[in-house]
């Protein structure tokens, strides 16, 4: 018996119809929407590289199930630049050097995104380091992610700034 | 060609550009090897042993069948055949396999089934229905096992035992001496990305979406597995999501091939992270027994250097710890030895930094012991000790600017004042501070390469060798050697790299990628120069004609008089007038000439700062300063991305990360991310590294060192020391954890 559940996927809708209720929200981006930027480091949410927003939440993919989340707002990290130019977290990660090998880099972005987004950490490397401690990076790169969210924090914040005048 | 080789120094090495392939990192765009789903495609999934020693006495393979969606179940009974038996080591460099050839088991987490099915889900399921039920036996799985034997030989080639005078008659004259054991334990590599493969064939070829540190001996492994020839094989690994030394051997993603020729279907296998505790290698646990004397002004004596490790009970590599202290200070005497015992683990292999990493956090250590002994400041004990030639053989180093390191590191550390006695300092809030330090040092290797290159009529270049890039940076300071070496501006370079078909690049590892690949970037690049030049300077219509003497320079894609730069001609123009549509020319790279007169080896000083709980014993590294020497940098930005995740390796190494093992089972009991601890955001202090000029004429022909794994080398011995500094408590046991601080009160007793 197959379920039809709905999404929006970077802001376009998806309509999947699910003969297995044991697909993961991540195995559904990868294995059946072809989105294969969100990775699977560990597939039990111990390492966040498969961050994603599920309605502007930061969630491990991995522990997400598809048919749970009937209706909700997906972004990955492919939907980012749709537009042709980059996030400027993205832009940041890249000007710091914040990944090497890459794996971890859609969800250290995703991740980063949220947490600019939650308004918890501002530009504190401080507290970003902590918020940021739920994504793994075994190629060491922290000392470039944490300069690259300090930085897209300070630009995403006076951007808001210029809409909102 | 003229005598005097001129290193050309164009526009692009040396700038500390950003990534080439970093748009395709941060959009998701770029592609791993599990990223990939041919139509068709079926999903594996390993089901691994839960016992380290017996046999499986059964499996319900009816049952995983009768799930929907599983297509087939992979035993030992229905493996396709194998043109050479999993065990056999004929091919070079190639470790024994476990590919379902019996019942046997081996070690814990070996594979013991392939469940493939449409679905992954399905084939999740399927594994799980497999119940397999086992004759278990006995295991031995510590440092205490019996059965302790000599090796012959340790790592790759290093001799198991070496003796360099007379260590014994050292100590004995001895003023002070040290004689300390220090632990460390089984540790594993854990990159991000899990081992993993897509696989199809085509009849007997054989095509690939398949991280590997190696295309040749991946394609020299496979090929005589499946006895197919290696130019049947096309593998691509255009980014690895990290290898560390654990994707340079194939490994268990055999299984996924096999599986994909068992149902003549493309097959995708992919690790899980629990699977990769057990056969993709790791590094060996060892027991390091330092022995040292200095004169009563701190001059060595001797060093004497025991490594007990442990293999596994069916292949062979030892780690090779011992192996630092014939490197790194001058001392009459110096023995190096091994022994090992035989466990129900995996086997294992080459883990970042293999040997030195665990052997410098145990020498360094130890080195620091003695300079408290004889009453010194750590850095004063280091530089009397200084080693100006190779210390075993007298050789002169090719480069060694460790000194440099050391004053650079220190001023910028602000180490002068330190107090010599532990327990000196405290922060505002009542914690305990302390300085450590330890002396980094890595070997500068050289493999086999190839690489090509081609100038193209429309001024445009070339290059094209099968270099892999783990994170390292390879597509880009390859690609910046590259357009260096034909004159062009990065921008009109096509720098083609990542898969199978191109010239044998040779490994990445050993720290000598770039210096490899990057020496025969140059060698092609500089011969498609050379003809050029040829055409140019022979050609009366070329403002270039009858230069051949005084030599030109290729630069900004034109061909300039090395002593009159109003005098060029662009290389579009050479070839059209030559009526070539392109010059196309292979260049080669092999080991060093130099490398049988000199020692070639990096070196660098860390700097550590920790604070520990006076009551709780919690450490944190608070303040990591690293200087190092590594000959010509050709990406400084690239290059301190590599130091920065070399010194968090050594944190890790320091306070982290340990694999337990349960005696009784053999089993990794913290087989995932979440109890194997490796340092998060939060872990790691403020860091910096700092590049030191170093100039190197004979290393190789670009200059260069490697950088991917000297950071770890100084880090673990230079926080143990720091923590030593911080509380009077030698930890000799890493990881260095807050129950060792705290037990027994020996915070108490180091007050007293």
């Amino acid at each position: 018996m197959s379920v039809s559940v709905t999404f929006t996927v970077n802001r376009i809708p998806r309509t999947v119809d699910l003969d297995d209720p044991r697909v993961t929200l991540l195995d559904l981006l990868r294995e059946r929407l072809d989105l294969t930027g969100t990775k699977k480091g560990c597939d039990r949410g111990q390492c966040g590289a498969c961050t994603i927003l599920l309605d502007g939440r930061r969630v491990n993919a991995c522990l997400a199930l598809a048919i749970s989340h009937d209706g909700a707002d997906i972004q990955t990290v492919e939907g980012l630049s749709a537009g042709g130019a980059l996030h400027p977290v993205q832009v940041a990660f890249i000007n710091h050097d914040a990944f090497q090998c890459g794996f971890c880099t859609p969800g250290q972005i995703m991740s980063a995104i949220g947490l600019i987004e939650e308004g918890q950490a501002g530009d504190d490397p401080e507290r970003i380091r902590e918020g940021m401690s739920g994504n793994i990076c075994r190629c060491g790169a922290y000392r470039g992610i944490t300069e690259a969210v300090v930085e897209a924090a300070s630009v995403m914040n006076a951007t808001r700034q210029e809409d909102a005048a | 060609m003229a005598e005097v080789l001129r290193m050309r120094h164009g526009s692009n090495a040396g700038q500390p550009i950003t990534r080439r392939d970093g748009v395709l990192k941060v959009t998701g765009q770029a592609r791993y090897a599990a990223d990939n789903h041919p139509p068709g495609m079926l999903h594996a999934v390993l089901a691994t042993s839960r016992i380290a020693r017996g046999r499986v006495a059964s499996l319900d393979v009816d049952e995983a069948c009768a799930h929907p969606g599983v297509v087939a179940v992979m035993t030992p009974g229905n493996r396709p055949a194998l043109a050479m038996h999993p065990d056999d080591k004929s091919v070079p460099f190639s470790f024994r396999l476990d590919l379902l050839q019996n019942d046997r088991i081996r070690y814990a987490g070996q594979p013991i089934a392939v469940v493939i099915a449409e679905t992954l889900e399905a084939a999740a399921e399927g594994a799980a229905l497999l119940a397999p039920r086992y004759e278990v036996e006995p295991v031995e799985v510590t440092l205490d096992a019996d059965g302790v034997f000599v090796p012959p030989a340790v790592g790759v080639g290093d001799p198991g035992e070496f003796r360099h005078g007379d260590v014994e008659a050292g100590l004995a004259v001895a003023a002070r001496r040290v004689d300390a054991t220090y632990e460390t334990p089984m540790q594993f590599h854990n990159a991000m990305e899990p081992h993993g493969v897509v696989a199809t064939w085509d009849g007997d070829a054989l095509s690939l979406d398949m991280p590997t540190q190696g295309f040749a001996l991946t394609q020299m492994r496979l090929a005589a597995l499946f006895g197919i020839e290696a130019r049947d094989i096309h593998i691509r690994s255009p980014f690895l999501g990290g290898g560390f030394g654990s994707k340079l051997l194939t490994g268990p993603q055999v299984l996924g091939i096999l599986a994909a020729r068992l149902v003549g279907r493309p097959v995708k296998l992919v690790l899980r992270r629990d699977q990769m505790y057990g056969p993709v290698t790791h590094r060996a646990p060892t027991r390091q027994r330092v022995r040292l004397g200095a004169t009563g002004d701190g001059g060595l004596t001797a060093i004497d250097h025991h490594v007990r490790t442990a293999v596994s009970r069916f292949d062979e590599f030892f780690e090779p710890a011992a192996g630092v202290s014939r490197a790194l200070y001058a001392a009459p005497a110096i023995a190096t030895t091994n022994e090992a015992v035989r466990l129900d683990t995996g086997t294992p292999g080459f883990m970042r930094a293999p040997g030195l990493a665990s052997g410098s956090a145990a020498l360094e250590s130890a080195i620091d012991e003695l300079a408290e002994a004889c009453g010194m400041d750590p850095l004063d004990f280091r530089l009397r000790n200084y080693a100006e030639v190779e210390p075993v053989t007298g050789r002169p180093f090719s480069s060694k600017a460790l000194r440099e390191c050391y004053a650079e590191g220190a001023a910028r550390f602000g180490w002068a004042g330190r107090p010599l006695l532990p327990r000196q300092m405290r922060d505002e809030n009542g914690l305990l501070v302390g300085w450590g330090l330890g002396t980094a040092t890595f070997p500068s290797h050289m493999f086999q390469a190839e690489a090509r290159a081609v100038l193209r009529r429309d001024g445009t270049g070339v290059m094209e060798t099968g270099a892999h890039d783990m994170g390292q940076g390879a597509w880009t300071a390859l690609a910046q050697i590259a357009a260096d070496s034909l004159g062009l501006d990065i921008e009109q370079l096509e720098f083609r790299a990542g898969h199978s078909a191109l010239p044998d690049a040779g490994i990445a590892g050993g720290s000598g990628h770039t210096a490899t690949a990057g020496g025969a970037i140059l060698a092609a690049g500089e011969k498609v120069i050379a003809r050029l030049t040829e055409l140019a300077v022979s050609d009366t219509r070329s403002p270039l004609f009858g230069a051949g003497n005084i030599g030109v320079v290729p630069r900004h894609g034109r061909l300039v008089r090395w002593d009159d730069e109003s005098r060029s001609e662009a290389f579009a123009d050479i070839l059209t007038r030559a009526g070539l549509d392109q010059i196309e020319e292979n260049g080669t790279a092999g080991s060093a000439a130099a490398a049988e007169h000199y020692a070639m080896q990096a070196h660098g000083a860390v700097f550590a700062e920790v604070k520990v709980d006076p009551d709780l014993g919690q450490i944190r590294a608070t303040r990591l300063v690293g200087a190092f020497a590594a000959g010509r940098v050709i990406n400084p930005r690239l290059v301190r991305s590599q130091y920065y995740g070399g010194m968090i390796w050594g944190v890790s190494f320091a306070l982290h990360e340990q694999a337990v093992l349960d005696p009784r089972s053999g089993r990794v009991m913290n087989a995932d991310l979440a109890e194997y601890h490796v340092p998060v955001n939060a872990d790691v202090p403020s860091l910096e590294a700092i590049l030191v000029e170093e100039e190197d004429p004979h290393v190789n022909a670009l200059g260069i060192k490697g950088v991917g794994e000297i950071g770890i080398t100084g880090t673990a011995g230079a926080i143990a020391n720091a923590v030593w500094h911080a509380t009077g408590v030698r930890a000799r046991q890493f990881p260095i954890a807050l129950e060792r601080l705290v037990s027994e009160a020996e915070l108490d007793q180091a007050e007293r």
